[in-house]
């Protein structure tokens, strides 16, 4: 296995998907401000989609571009964590998603900018300027939301309880990350969940949620396996590709 | 208020405007001037708005990474553009929401280019190039405006219209020399933009009931059909730079005149898709009160913890 190629690939399909699911929304969010807001953080998405794929390629060195890999593999060969797939739903689901996903890339990319690969440093160091912005706006809507209404709080926590069986997956760890880690291409791993349930303690906190108490936590997507709703995804992702294959666009 | 100090103030207003002084939000205006305005503005931030959802459409279907970007970042422009001019509409007194519930209720217009469907990924190169186009056109003018927040607002947009049109210019451009499906879809989106894009400068100036009005008020510096010829005049040329045909068997060259003659425009189609008969008017309007609607609970959850948050702050 080549490890850098699979570890940047997926980083890569996180981002890819994530930004997918909130250019959904455009043009249909909740209020105007939140629709360029969402829009913003897709694009920043869409754009560290871009630098991961394209550096996977290179490590692949089979001369596959970023854009053959966002469009042109099949479902087993994604390799995102199950959160990033989930559908919006309405906007309490998304908001909640993001933060426990934003929760975990700020400290994954904190290590990753002091990555000896300096390539993944260089995309690591510019990704977490946006992260830190990602998840302080995630923070926020999860606080106010929980702190806001009857009907707020209940439909967040929904969300959160819903969610909370895909948070275990984000620190899935196997020989790919390990054999980097022992290569010293990326830094140690140490302490990124405990991190990761610091911030998702104090914010919940802060917002009034219950963290949930079961603990079965489900994974699969970093070895391929996936939930139904990345076919749909894929379905729209690559229409154009399938559609017309070779052609530029 | 006496009926001649409402004489003087008129006259005084309209020296200003004829001395190319900029009327700001505190200056006396006649409330046809105000209504005027807060009518214009707010249909022209509506169109931003509702004009997100056809390019919307395709931003999870665009053909590569790049294109998605692009698309992402000029949709998100135009959300800008609407939250710039709803703004503008608010220096008048009017309200954002109630403006916005106006869109809902159907009382309130936008620009009926925005009720034809987006059938393939030509039509995001045709409505950078055609619409975003014919928007320059009769936005550049918008930046002298008499109202100073409209015009500013207008200086900012105008900058970010260009490069609209710029990336809608150069997918048509790919396309065109692309593969023949390629090419043929390139084709067919002109076909289907071309003529409600004319369309976008409003009725003939013989028709258009507020022309002589806004134009003695400096709101409007140039009829419909003289920013109808200039589009035309400007586009027909790049259309034939890129290979494509413009869908018009009368469309020539006058060489005494400069210009190109252009046919008849179907003023029945514009006066229907005006009326709400446009292929996709209830879908546009129906997609932007389900998102006022859904985020209903999100704006009162937003307010209820500005609430608490202020009232925690003044007992602590
Ligand atoms: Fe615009
Ligand atoms: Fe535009």
């Amino acid at each position: 296995m080549n490890s850098l190629f699979e570890y940047t690939l997926r980083l890569g399909d996180d981002s890819l998907m994530i930004g997918h699911r909130l250019s959904e929304w455009c043009g249909h969010g909740p209020i105007l401000e939140e629709d360029i807001a969402m829009t913003n953080i897709a694009l920043d998405f869409v754009g560290q989609a871009t630098s991961l794929l394209e550096l996977a390629g290179k490590f692949e060195g089979k001369g596959r571009s970023g854009d053959d890999l966002a469009f042109l593999r099949f479902d087993r060969d994604y390799k995102n964590v199950l959160l990033v797939e989930q559908p919006n739903v309405d906007f309490g689901v998304t908001m909640m998603r993001q933060f426990l996903f934003d929760a975990y890339r700020k400290p994954l990319f904190e290590r990753l900018q002091y990555a000896s690969n300096k390539e993944i440093a260089a995309i690591a160091e510019k990704s977490l300027k946006e992260t830190k912005y990602h998840l302080r706006h995630s923070s926020e809507w999860v606080i106010r939301l929980g702190d806001g209404t009857e009907e707020s709080h209940t439909r967040i926590q929904e969300a959160l309880d819903n969610l909370w069986r895909y948070t275990g997956e984000l620190f899935y760890s196997d020989d790919v990350d390990k054999e980097l880690i022992a290569a010293g291409e990326i830094p140690s791993m140490d302490g990124l969940e405990k991190e990761w349930r610091q911030t998702v303690n104090e914010v919940l906190a802060e917002a009034t949620l219950k963290i949930p108490e079961s603990d079965w936590q489900f994974d699969g997507g970093r070895k391929g396996m996936h939930s139904e709703h990345l076919g749909y995804i894929l379905t729209e992702l690559q229409y154009m590709q399938r559609a017309y294959p070779g052609l530029e666009w | 208020m006496k009926e001649e100090d409402r004489a003087i103030l008129e006259q005084n207003f309209q020296a200003k405007i004829d001395n190319d002084i900029r009327i700001e939000p505190n200056d006396w205006m006649p409330d046809a001037y105000r209504e005027t305005l807060i009518r214009q503005i707010s249909q022209h931030a509506h169109s931003e708005i509702v004009g997100m959802l056809p390019e919307g459409n395709w931003i999870t279907r665009a053909p590569n990474l790049r294109r998605k970007a692009v698309l992402l970042a000029k949709v998100q422009d135009e959300a800008g553009h609407g939250l710039y001019l709803y703004s503008a509409t608010e220096t008048l007194g009017a309200d954002r929401e109630d403006t916005i519930d106006d869109l809902h209720s159907g009382k309130a217009k936008y620009s009926s280019i925005f009720n034809y469907p987006t059938l393939s990924w030509a039509d995001m190169g045709a409505i950078g190039w055609l619409v975003d186009g014919a928007a320059i056109m009769n936005q550049v003018p918008l930046c002298r405006c008499s109202y100073g927040p409209y015009a500013r607002a207008m200086v900012r947009v105008c900058k970010e219209e260009s490069f609209h049109q710029r990336q809608g210019f150069e997918i048509m451009m790919t396309l065109a020399k692309g593969s023949p499906e390629q090419k043929a879809m390139a084709q067919d989106a002109l076909n289907r933009f071309w003529w409600p894009a004319l369309m976008m400068f409003g009725p003939n100036d013989a028709e258009s009931k507020h022309t002589a009005q806004s134009m003695k008020w400096k709101i409007k510096r140039h009829t419909n059909d003289e920013l109808r010829q200039q589009f035309v005049d400007v586009t027909v040329p790049q259309a034939e730079l890129i290979g494509l045909t413009v869908p018009d068997p009368d469309l020539k060259f006058n060489e005494q005149t400069g210009h190109y003659e252009y046919g008849e425009i179907n003023w029945d189609e514009f006066w229907q898709v005006v009326k709400g008969n446009g292929p996709c008017n209830k879908e546009r309007v129906d997609a932007r009160r389900k998102a006022k609607e859904d985020g209903l609970w999100v704006r009162e959850a937003a307010t209820a913890y500005a609430a608490k948050k202020k009232l925690r702050k003044q007992a602590s």
